[in-house]
């Protein structure tokens, strides 16, 4: 049973909507979205497979507009909390723009179609998963654990960590240690990522009576394992050097961009909230974000150089 | 006959415009996407086809 009970967003009694395509595009958290075709794309690079490239697009379409509609999906469901946390409440359901029922038919239509798409034009293991990992994010995540357990995140975080295996899968038809390697990159970065965001934002949090970490088990017990989480990212961002699918040049990369993750986490651990401007968890948080994107960009450009060396 | 019409203000109306292209513009993507990938997936046999 969920610790937060749901409210009922009330339809407008006002047929005639005035939301834009904008709205709708914003349904699909283009941010998120940004990121699971970058990394989508990343797992497509480093298989071993030659896709038609106008195909390959296609199946990255297809990922992006599936992650889009979970997002839609969870918009739909979370309405009630997003209305009472400042940087959620301009979102378009709860700010009135688009109707529930809206935001639910547009994710589940979308679904169908970007599972159904990927399947036809790539190959349906990488469609599976992709369906998965919409029900993973939609239902695991968003209805069940988020509401219920301040191991939302680490859980939940495996939804956002999919894309690059079904990248690999829909060039591949297979799954692979090197691709549970890249999810479990972005599976460990996910929890001092959004703890960092949730202790500087812990008021927010607490007004919409999420059990994030900060609030359930209290900032020293998060901020350990922060630091404890930053260690293993370190550890995973280096394995696709020590598994001989990146060069040595990626892992010492990667080392320097892990040691500086764990030296901004112990930034936060050391400081332990002494700042009123909580500059530490702020400065990890930022980190985290050009950290994931620095993984694999380099990856990407080890994987690319080797396709044009090889 | 009493007028039950609901009359859309000028807001509406542009919004709905706006929706409405974008739905247009978002199924003449679909189409081309599925028609260049079953062209690709299929080859040009597609259209050989005893009758």
């Amino acid at each position: 049973m969920a610790l937060v009970e749901r409210e009922h967003i009330q339809e407008s009694p006002d047929l005639l909507s005035e939301a834009t395509a904008g709205d709708f595009v914003a349904l699909l958290k283009p941010r998120v979205m940004s990121l699971v075709v970058f990394t989508a794309f990343v797992g497509m690079v480093l298989a071993p497979a030659s896709p038609n490239p106008l195909l390959a697009a296609i199946a990255i379409a297809a990922i992006a507009i599936g992650a889009g509609a979970s997002g839609a999906l969870n918009m739909w469901y979370d309405a009630d909390i997003d209305a009472v946390m400042a940087r959620t409440v301009n979102r378009p359901v709860p700010s009135g723009r688009v109707a529930p029922g809206e935001a639910l038919g547009f994710g589940l239509v979308l679904s169908a179609l970007s599972v159904g798409t990927l399947g036809l034009m790539a190959n349906w293991l990488a469609a599976s998963l992709l369906a998965f990992t919409i029900f993973f994010y939609a239902v695991i995540y968003t209805m069940w654990l988020k509401r219920s357990t301040p191991q939302n995140i680490v859980i939940g975080g495996a939804a956002g960590a999919l894309p690059p295996v079904i990248g690999w899968a829909a060039v591949t038809g297979t799954v692979s240690i090197e691709s549970i390697v890249l999810f479990l990159i972005i599976f460990l970065w996910t929890p001092p990522h959004f703890w960092a965001l949730a202790l500087f934002k812990s008021g927010d949090y607490q007004r919409a009576g999420v059990p994030m970490m900060p609030n359930v088990a209290g900032d020293a017990s998060t901020r350990r394992q922060i630091l404890v989480y930053s260690v293993l990212v370190a550890v995973s961002g280096i394995l696709p050097a020590l598994q001989n699918f990146a060069s040595p040049a990626y892992g010492a990369i990667a080392a320097v961009l892990g040691a500086a993750f764990v030296w901004y986490s112990w930034r936060v651990f050391s400081v332990a909230g002494r700042d009123p401007a909580m500059k530490p968890e702020k400065a990890l948080f930022g980190y985290s974000i050009i950290y994931l994107f620095a993984i694999f960009a380099a990856l990407l450009c080890d994987g690319l150089i080797a396709r044009l060396g090889g | 006959m009493p007028e039950d019409r609901v009359k859309p203000t000028e807001a509406q109306l542009k919004a709905r415009r706006n929706r409405s292209i974008a739905i247009g513009l978002a199924l003449a993507a679909f189409v081309i996407i599925v028609y260049l990938g079953t062209l690709i997936k299929l080859g040009p046999a597609v259209l050989d086809r005893p009758m």
